[in-house]
């Protein structure tokens, strides 16, 4: 198992990936998680309380870009913290996708451990703040 | 357009503690890791989750997420918080992991409100939520703010 290393250098990519959400991964994320605000598979209702339409569970975005990163790792037991600000909401269309680009970068390197940031993009625009995750290194 | 006469901040230092027990399954892990694109063995394969010196199949870096916000519904759901569920937004989550969530896992929680501040119309609510686990050993500390929109 890889992991990162400890010679590893601050501002080194690690990597960026893209990801895609639909509809369908919105409804398999919902009972996953047991998150059913109707915001994330109601049209309707989204609109009704002032959004464009469906959007995105913010830990859904979260999720992804943590899995991206533990699977680059290889052992999720590595990541001993992540936390974000969800800056921007996601819409998800239908028929359709949106994708995700995400990005991870060495800000810093300590003693054990590293802080990585994730940049998470739509389009080019940020849709988390400050996702940052603190990894074990090898 | 005054979201503390909504929000009770007398809520505020309170620890909400009667969600039962969490028991992490297999199935679960794998349908969270399924729904977050974590592909990693770990999650599915018990053979390569020991191998990785783990005691059985491990959860994605998130999935206490799932654990926390069925804890902080007892908070959240309360009458008395007034928190008008339709006019919450989620600002900020942090995971703190002290070990990873593994299957087999009996989870508990106790939900602790954090800060409660009313700004222009929109009050923050952040709870923390600390996961232990069968012999009170921490598991994982959640931190969620919620933002909640004040009356137009």
């Amino acid at each position: 198992m890889p992991g990162l290393p400890a010679d590893v250098e601050p501002g080194a990519e690690l990597f960026s990936v893209p990801r895609t959400i639909d509809r369908d991964r919105l409804v398999r994320y919902a009972g996953a998680s047991g998150d059913f605000n109707p915001i994330h598979y109601n049209d309707r209702f989204a609109r009704d309380v002032g959004l464009p339409g469906v959007i995105a569970h913010g830990m859904l975005t979260m999720g992804l870009a943590g899995s991206a990163l533990s699977d680059h790792l290889g052992d999720p037991a590595d990541v001993l913290e992540f936390s974000t600000r969800f800056t921007r909401p996601v819409p998800v269309p239908d028929p359709g996708e949106v994708q995700v680009q995400i990005t991870a970068t060495v800000r810093s390197v300590h003693e054990h451990t590293a802080v990585v940031d994730l940049a998470v993009q739509v389009e080019g625009r940020a849709v988390l703040g400050k996702a940052q995750a603190v990894v074990r290194l090898r | 357009m005054n979201g503390m006469a909504q929000v009770d901040a007398g809520y505020l230092g309170r620890v909400f503690t009667g969600t039962p027990p969490y028991v992490v399954s297999e199935v679960k892990i794998a349908e969270f890791a399924d729904a977050v694109g974590a592909a990693a063995p770990v999650h599915r394969d018990p053979a390569a989750a020991r191998a990785a010196g783990h005691r059985d199949l491990i959860a994605p870096v998130t999935f206490a997420v799932v654990v926390a916000q069925r804890a902080e519904a007892e908070y959240i759901s309360d009458p008395g918080a007034g928190i008008d569920f339709s006019r919450v937004v989620h600002a900020n989550q942090g995971f703190t992991h002290h070990r990873p969530i593994t299957n087999g896992d009996v989870l508990h929680t106790a939900v602790h409100v954090q800060d409660i501040t009313a700004r222009a119309g929109i009050t923050m609510v952040t709870t923390r939520t600390e996961i232990t686990d069968d012999d009170g050993g921490q598991v994982c500390e959640v931190t969620s703010t919620l933002a909640i929109r004040g009356e137009e």
